[in-house]
């Protein structure tokens, strides 16, 4: 929103303020200020010319030879303007003035020397009129600098809108003049207004049906009305404040629109007979006065003449009451209608106007009435010969009910965290409009109307009155006195940090972020289709935000595609959440996942998916001092290996899962590539109680070590192997390991050395051999045997 | 005797000078030293001798015993070290310079900014949550004060669910009520203060562009105790912000409206680049907004279950949100904020470590 200073210098007296000190501190105390623009100070040495003679140019069938009388001097300038004749004042710039950019110096055109130019309305900055120079009041004076004759300086700023959307009472320069005159102590002016002065019963027809979406419905009928065009000191204020002139009638509702922030509509009077308000009983079709056709539906307010519809409440009129330029009488609307309803409906259709921008935030119903005084005001300013032929009609349908806020100063220092005497906290509130009663150190502030719609209803909000007036740069700061207590890091945090420190310190991987909704495009790319989840409302399947991932491979293995070229090697992980649905309670069952997934055109798969049992047992000895198992499992996913997908199980609780692709999915990421997938429940992990980690004296005695070479059938996993030693419980046996592998297609064998050591001797031959007969032996009942 | 012991001296001195490797020195040391050898041989001899020379003689043989044992140790070491010259003179030189293999895996900048503002948080007493990503409409909207018809509210900026009354989270503001309720009774058992911070992945429907993403990270802070003010806010955020850029901020504070704080305020930093004279980064306005702030409404505290209708200002406090994904473009310089989410590793991949 643009606001002129000249404007709010009709309200409040600012006489030897620095204008842009003062913005500065209007940014500061009450909404944010985008620019500041200096109007006039580019216009230079313009002055009102009289046209005493004008002749065709000999040499052109479009310019002019004029003489220009301006003042001390008469000028000979070439014009091409369609409306130069002799016996008007115009705009002249002599030479050595400037207008905008313009520099005018003598020119020769066409073979004639010109010097000076006159100009038009667009030219001086002043309107966007370009049709011709401008035509001034004839009584003028020659040479008269144009800057007394018309309001050309000012100083403009733009608010944004954005900051305002609490404060309706600042869609208007009055309710901004108001700030200002709190910013520098000022009184603000009351508003000139003139009531109607009818003299008998006649009223404004005007029928509220629907009184859920009306606050308040004022109205007058004016005729007898001849001018139509508004004076050029409001001409230039709208043209500044980013609206164009139109006609006298609708360039008034604009202005008081801009000035008080309360949209008007006036209805052309010899159109309307009787004023209705009212939603539509079935959709219908509705001409706007841009001549757009609109689809009205049930719920959308309507204003209608008996049973025609007129225009849509708070946003737009219709074509057919449209004023024109020859409209003689008026019917005036000046409305407070329910900003939900208006906001729907504009945004419905897409129609967002001024009206509607300012109805949304909630007016005051009280400027109703003010609204209508002064437009009768400023017509009658304009054109007193105009008679109001009823009563000012108001049908006040719902009132905001009074607000009073009782507190003290004691509330006030203990909210603030400083001290604002008693005396600045009551004028403060005063000039803001609060009535304020006080007592003492105690006051009870009546909130103005203006701010009681929505914005200012508790002690809180008197603070920021305050306070924000009082100006947040002047605060002293203190910290606060609460007590020291540390804080704790949470085992689910802890544990999340730990398990990307190793995935990225100890095995190199990458951390990516993905969206938690399906790409089917993307998905599409490996031949899968997303799986059936919960879905987002009114999203659009083409950006792929419909349906919420139920695994995070859904989303990684794009990923893993997409940066197949990145290198023949890489691992990447994430930590995000998936959807498995929704629970019995309808709520979606979010949970916590690490996904990893490890890529590689150089290394087979077994020797990925080894590395990947190695980073799970990592992972799990890390955090929680145990042993995963595995086991293998039916695939629930497209892309799991039938052979190759297993549960990864701790402590018997099952925590995720370990893939390879299955084959036309792998192909279909790279062709010579393999991907092995990791996803574990973060929660169910953090679940698992770590154990205790315990210390053992190593024993003082040498180990014996005895090694055995065992053939292993095929389909024998080395975890039944295992258990033919760890179910023998033998004590001394401190430790095994895998010393060799050897896999020749035929024959799979497996070297193990065993580790004997007692606390408190020497183990004998004898004794080792014995533990070693009893392993042998139960290694025979599953078949596997010594090699030979 | 004594021509005897000088032809040895000369014979040794001979032999040894021709000795290459030890086995050639082992030979000679036994030659001379062992029980058959000359120095033996010699003792044996010395029996024969007279008793007025035996002394004379037994001294002469004791010093050249001791002679050629030096010798013997000298050559020894010598030997050692030409030996290891050997070594040494054949070994290869390596080359460092040669590129090595790149086991470095990298965090998201996410990660990097996230942890870095949380320990910062941690070291000013601060409990580092967590939420999740759906929410209840509620949790969302209702309970910071929000109104029912809001625009916040409209499906056009926020992701619901179908089929229930969820969403996906449109700011980390949706976790206040979880958090006040969480540590909201050790406030008033305990006089514990509520402080905790709590990032997270938030969701608006908006067009995605180079400075737009529909999915992004905030942290949003709360502090709860009795005499919370104004005034303590400003020197906390002038506080933690300093830690956050890594020296003196000045910040000013503005109004600014959010329907869960009140006063509520936008909170500007003098800019870092320019000090505050205007430059392309802060528009030439010499300050940059950096987060909103305010303090908690007391509806919000209310319905946190903090503050009762007979004294709603029993306990106050302040909250603030900070962008985490902007500042993540800030601190590294990201032009693109696709950039985060899009999975490109030839991008990520440089984020090493911190």
């Amino acid at each position: 929103m643009y606001v002129s200073m000249n404007w709010i210098k009709d309200f409040v007296d600012l006489e030897g303020e620095d204008l842009e000190q003062l913005i500065h501190r209007f940014t500061l105390s009450t909404a944010e200020v985008e620019g500041i623009e200096y109007k006039g100070r580019d216009i230079k040495d313009v002055v009102v010319g009289e046209i005493i003679s004008c002749a065709d140019h000999p040499d052109s069938d479009h310019l002019h030879v004029l003489k220009v009388d301006a003042g001390e001097q008469i000028y000979d300038v070439v014009c091409g303007a369609p409306n130069a004749r002799a016996g008007i004042k115009t705009a002249f710039v002599k030479v050595g003035g400037q207008v905008g950019d313009m520099k005018i110096g003598p020119a020769k055109l066409r073979g004639i020397e010109s010097f000076g130019m006159c100009c038009s309305g667009k030219e001086l900055g002043i309107s966007d009129d370009h049709s011709g120079i401008m035509e001034l009041d004839p009584s003028l004076k020659n040479g008269t600098d144009l800057k007394e004759v018309f309001p050309i300086e000012d100083v403009i700023f733009e608010v944004d809108n954005k900051s305002l959307t609490n404060r309706p009472d600042l869609w208007g320069h009055y309710g901004m003049a108001r700030e200002f005159a709190a910013l520098t102590g000022q009184k603000l002016r009351e508003l000139p207004v003139k009531d109607s002065d009818y003299v008998g019963d006649a009223e404004v027809p005007v029928e509220i049906r629907n009184r859920d979406l009306v606050f308040r419905y004022s109205s007058v009928r004016i005729e007898n009305i001849t001018a139509n065009v508004s004076p050029m000191e409001m001409q230039i204020r709208l043209y500044y404040c980013g609206m164009r002139a139109i006609n006298l009638l609708a360039d008034i509702t604009n202005y008081i629109m801009l000035e008080l922030g309360q949209p008007m509509h006036a209805f052309n009077g010899d159109k309307m007979n009787r004023i209705v308000v009212d939603t539509p009983d079935s959709d219908m079709k509705f001409t706007t006065l841009d001549g757009q056709e609109r689809d009205i539906t049930t719920d959308t307010l309507m204003i209608w003449d008996g049973e025609v519809p007129t225009g849509i409440a708070g946003i737009m009129g219709g074509l057919d009451s449209e004023i024109v330029d020859d409209t003689h009488s008026v019917m005036l609307e000046s409305a407070n209608f329910d900003g939900v309803s208006i906001r729907k409906s504009a945004s419905r259709m897409a129609l967002r106007t001024d009206a509607s921008a300012r109805y949304e935030k909630t007016l005051d119903p009280e400027m109703t009435l003010v609204a209508v005084k002064r437009f009768i005001k400023l017509l009658y300013d304009s054109d007193p010969g105009m008679k109001c032929t009823t009563n000012i009609t108001d049908v006040y349908v719902k009132k905001y009910p009074e607000i009073s806020v009782s507190f003290d100063k004691k509330f006030i220092d203990r909210y603030t965290g400083i001290d604002i005497s008693s005396e600045q906290i009551r004028t403060t509130l005063e000039l803001l409009g609060f009535e304020t009663a006080q007592n003492g150190d105690e006051f009870t502030s009546k909130v103005p109307s203006w701010r009681a719609t929505k914005d200012v209803s508790m002690k809180a909000d008197i603070v920021e009155e305050i306070t924000r007036i009082y100006g947040y740069d002047n605060f002293e700061i203190k910290t606060t006195l609460s007590p020291i207590i540390p804080a704790k890091t949470t085992r689910r945090r802890a544990e999340e940090n730990a398990v990307k420190d190793l995935l990225v310190k100890a095995y190199a991987c990458h951390e990516i972020h993905t969206r938690v909704w399906c790409d089917p495009d993307a998905m599409r790319d490996l031949g899968l289709t997303p799986e059936d989840n919960v879905k987002l409302v009114q999203s659009s399947e083409e950006k792929g935000t419909g349906i919420l991932r139920t695994s995070m491979m859904e989303c990684i293995l794009p990923a893993v595609r997409q940066n197949r070229d990145f290198a023949t090697e890489y691992k990447i992980f994430e930590i995000g959440r998936v959807f498995e649905g929704t629970g019995a309670d309808g709520c979606a069952d979010e949970h916590r996942h690490l996904a990893v997934c490890l890529y590689s055109k150089d290394r087979t798969e077994k020797n990925l998916y080894v590395e990947a049992v190695e980073m799970i047992n990592t992972i799990v000895d890390e955090l929680k001092h145990k042993k995963a198992s595995y086991s293998k499992t039916e695939t629930v996913h497209a892309w799991e290996h039938p052979k190759n997908t297993a549960a990864i199980m701790v402590d018997d609780h099952r925590i995720g899962k370990l893939n390879t692709l299955y084959p036309s999915i792998r192909s279909r990421i790279a062709k010579n590539a393999y991907v092995v997938c990791i996803e574990i429940d973060m929660d169910d992990l953090l679940a698992i109680e770590p154990a205790e980690f315990a210390y053992t004296q190593p024993s003082s005695f040498p180990a014996v070590d005895y090694d055995l070479s065992l053939v292993i059938p095929e389909g024998v996993r080395f975890e039944t192997i295992e258990k033919c030693w760890k179910d023998l419980h033998i004590a001394e046996l401190r430790k095994t390991a895998i010393i060799d592998i050897y896999d020749a297609g035929e024959i799979k064998s497996i070297a193990v050395r065993f580790s004997f050591v007692a606390d408190d001797r020497t183990l004998t031959g004898e004794e080792v051999q014995a533990n070693i007969d009893k392993v042998i032996e139960n290694l025979k009942k599953i078949n596997v045997n010594l090699k030979a | 005797m004594k021509e005897r012991i000088e032809q040895l001296g000369s014979q040794f001195n001979e032999a040894l000078a021709k000795v290459a490797d030890p086995e050639a020195l082992e030979e000679l040391r036994l030659r001379f030293m062992s029980k058959k050898g000359y120095v033996s041989e010699l003792m044996k001899e010395l029996g024969k001798v007279s008793v007025e020379q035996k002394k004379e003689v037994g001294q002469m043989i004791n010093s050249f015993k001791q002679q050629i044992t030096d010798q013997f140790d000298r050559k020894k070491e010598e030997l050692v070290r030409l030996q290891e010259e050997v070594l040494i003179q054949s070994a290869e030189s390596y080359d460092e310079s040669l590129p090595t293999a790149d086991p470095c895996g990298s965090y998201h900048p996410i990660t990097l900014v996230q942890r870095e503002l949380e320990d910062i948080f941690e070291s000013m007493g601060f409990d580092i949550e967590d939420y999740s990503e759906v929410v209840t409409d509620f949790e969302c909207f209702e309970a910071v004060n929000i109104p029912p018809f809001h625009p916040a509210r409209d499906m056009q900026d926020t992701y619901y669910l179908a089929g229930n009354n969820q969403l996906l989270k449109s700011h980390t503001s949706a976790a206040q009520n979880a958090i006040l309720r969480k540590y909201g009774p050790a406030l008033k058992e305990n006089g514990r203060p509520i402080r905790a911070v709590f990032p997270g992945r938030c969701f608006r429907n908006e067009a995605v562009d180079a400075s737009h993403d529909n999915t992004f990270f905030q942290m949003e802070g709360m502090m709860v105790d009795k005499d919370i003010s104004i005034s303590n806010l400003i020197y906390f955020m002038k506080t933690m912000l300093s830690e956050v850029f890594g020296r003196e901020v000045t910040v000013r504070l503005r109004p600014g409206f959010f329907p869960f704080v009140e006063p509520g305020f936008e909170l500007d930093i003098k800019c870092l680049n320019c000090g505050g004279t205007g430059c392309p980064s802060c528009g030439n306005s010499g300050w940059l907004e950096l987060c909103p702030c305010g303090m908690i409404h007391p509806n919000v505290l209310k319905l946190g279950g903090i503050n009762t209708d007979e004294d709603p200002f029993e306990y106050t406090g302040f909250a603030f949100g900070l962008g985490l994904t902007r500042l993540a473009m800030m601190k590294y310089g990201v032009k693109d904020i696709r950039t985060f989410n899009d999975g490109d590793l030839s991008a990520l991949s440089q984020f090493v470590s911190r």
